[in-house]
C-alpha cells in the first residue's frame, strides 16, 4: 500500500508541483523550441516522454547492473549520455521499419532529444533520489507527461500571441519566456500539494 | 583570425544567451545567487575551452556520420573531470548546484559552439572562441544572479560574502520573494533578452543612417 502512494506521489510531483519544465528547469530548450504550433508541441512531447520512460528503464538495468559491481560510478554521467544517445538511435531506426507513419510525424523531433537536458536529468535524479527499478520507470514517464502537458498549453498560448500587442523589443523569445513565466506562477500554486 | 572580433562576438553581439539563445535551462535555473553563478560560468568556461581545443584539434579525423556523438563523448569526459573536481574542492557548491553540473553534457552551448565554429576552425581561433563565448556566458548569468538576488531577497554576493549569506542591501521585509523561485527566472531573462534586442536593433538603425 505504501508503494502505491509512494508512486502517486511521485506521479503528482512529476507531473504537477515539480513540473520538469516551470519548478526545475530541465528541458527548455526545446520548450521553447517546438512550440510554435500546437500539432509539433504534441509530437514533440510523446517522443519525449517514451525516451524518459525507456531511458530511466535502461539507465537503471546500465547503473545497477554494470556500474555500481563495477564500482564505476564516476562514470555515470557518460555512460547515461551514451545510452540515451544510442537509445534515441535506436528508436529512429526501429520507427523507421516498423511504423513509418509515426516516424515521419516525429521526424526531426527524435535526434533533438539526445540533447534535452530533460532526459538526462531525469536518469540523473533517479540515482539522486534512490528510485528502485518501477520509481524510476514511473517516475520517467510522468515526468515526461509533465512535459507533454507543459508544451502543449504553452504552444496553445503561444499560437494567440500572434494577435497581441506587445512591445517591438519584446518580439521573439523575450514574449515567449514572458509567458512560460506567468505559467510557471500558475504551476507554483501546485506547490501545496500534497497526497496525504 | 581576428580576436578582437571574436571577443565582441562571444560577449555582445553573439552572446550565446542573449542573441543565439542557447544553454537556456541552466541560465535560468541556478542563477539564484551570486556563487552558483560564478561557479557555473567558470565551469563552463573551463569545459567550453578544453572541449573547443580537442574537438578542433580532431576534427579532421571524426567521420562526418558519428560526429555529433563523438563531440558528446569528448564534452561528457570533460564534464565529469570537473564534476568530481568540484565535489572534491567545493562541496558547496557541488551540494547549491546539484544535478546542473552533469547537465553541463547536454549545454547547447558547448555542442552548438563544437558544431558551428571548432568543427570549421582551427585550434587557436577555437580556444579564444571558447573563452570569449564562456564569459559572454558568465557574464549573463552574474547579471542575472544580480538582479535576481537583489530583487528577490535583497541582498548582494549571496554564498559568497558575509560568510555565505550575503550583504543585506534591501531591508528584508521589501524584496519580492518570487524572483528567486522558477517565475523569476524567465522574467529576468525575458527582459534581459528585449534589453539586448533593442539595443542591436538600435545600433542597426544607427549604422544604416550614416
Amino acid at each position: 500500500m505504501d508503494q502505491i502512494f509512494e508512486l502517486l506521489s511521485i506521479t503528482l510531483g512529476a507531473i504537477l508541483a515539480n513540473n520538469f519544465i516551470f519548478s526545475q528547469f530541465l528541458g527548455i530548450c526545446p520548450f521553447l523550441g517546438v512550440s510554435k504550433k500546437v500539432d509539433t508541441a504534441v509530437g514533440m512531447g510523446i517522443a519525449v516522454t517514451f525516451v524518459m520512460g525507456l531511458a530511466s528503464a535502461v539507465c537503471y538495468v546500465v547503473n545497477s547492473l554494470v556500474l555500481i559491481p563495477f564500482e564505476l560510478e564516476y562514470m555515470q554521467t557518460v555512460t547515461f549520455i551514451l545510452v540515451i544517445a544510442s537509445l534515441v538511435q535506436f528508436i529512429e531506426m526501429f520507427l523507421q521499419k516498423s511504423m513509418p507513419s509515426l516516424y515521419t510525424a516525429l521526424g526531426i523531433y527524435l535526434p533533438l532529444i539526445t540533447t534535452n537536458c530533460a532526459v538526462l536529468g531525469v536518469v540523473l535524479l533517479n540515482v539522486q533520489n534512490n528510485y528502485n527499478f518501477i520509481e524510476s520507470v514511473v517516475y520517467g514517464i510522468t515526468g515526461g507527461l509533465g512535459f507533454l502537458l507543459a508544451i502543449v498549453l504553452f504552444a496553445s498560448i503561444r499560437e494567440r500571441l500572434v494577435f497581441a500587442d506587445y512591445p517591438k523589443a519584446f518580439e521573439g523569445f523575450p514574449i515567449a519566456l514572458v509567458t512560460a513565466g506567468l505559467m510557471a506562477l500558475a504551476f507554483m500554486g501546485f506547490s501545496g500539494l500534497k497526497v496525504w | 583570425m581576428d580576436i578582437r572580433r571574436q571577443f565582441k562576438e562571444g560577449l555582445l553581439t553573439q552572446n550565446p544567451v542573449l542573441v543565439q539563445v542557447l544553454g537556456m535551462c541552466s541560465t535560468m535555473a541556478i542563477t539564484t545567487s551570486f556563487f552558483n553563478g560564478l561557479g557555473m560560468g567558470v565551469a563552463v568556461i573551463i569545459i567550453l575551452t578544453l572541449s573547443n581545443v580537442i574537438i578542433s584539434a580532431i576534427r579532421k579525423i571524426i567521420p562526418d556520420k558519428i560526429r555529433i556523438a563523438m563531440f558528446i563523448v569528448v564534452i561528457a569526459g570533460f564534464v565529469t573531470c570537473v564534476d568530481l573536481l568540484i565535489q572534491a574542492f567545493l562541496p558547496d557548491l557541488a551540494n547549491s548546484l546539484g544535478v546542473f553540473i552533469p547537465l553541463i553534457v547536454v549545454n547547447c552551448i558547448i555542442l552548438g559552439r563544437a558544431e558551428a565554429f571548432c568543427y570549421k576552425n582551427g585550434v587557436a581561433a577555437s580556444f579564444f572562441d571558447g573563452i570569449f563565448q564562456g564569459i559572454g556566458y558568465t557574464l549573463v548569468l552574474l547579471v542575472m544572479c544580480i538582479i535576481r538576488e537583489f530583487l528577490g531577497a535583497g541582498t548582494f554576493g549571496g554564498g559568497l560574502l558575509n560568510g555565505g549569506d550575503g550583504i543585506q542591501i534591501l531591508p528584508s521585509q521589501f524584496p519580492a520573494g518570487m524572483l528567486t523561485m522558477p517565475v523569476g527566472g524567465f522574467l529576468v531573462l525575458a527582459c534581459l533578452i528585449a534589453t539586448m534586442q533593442w539595443a542591436l536593433s538600435k545600433s542597426k538603425n544607427k549604422e544604416e543612417s550614416k
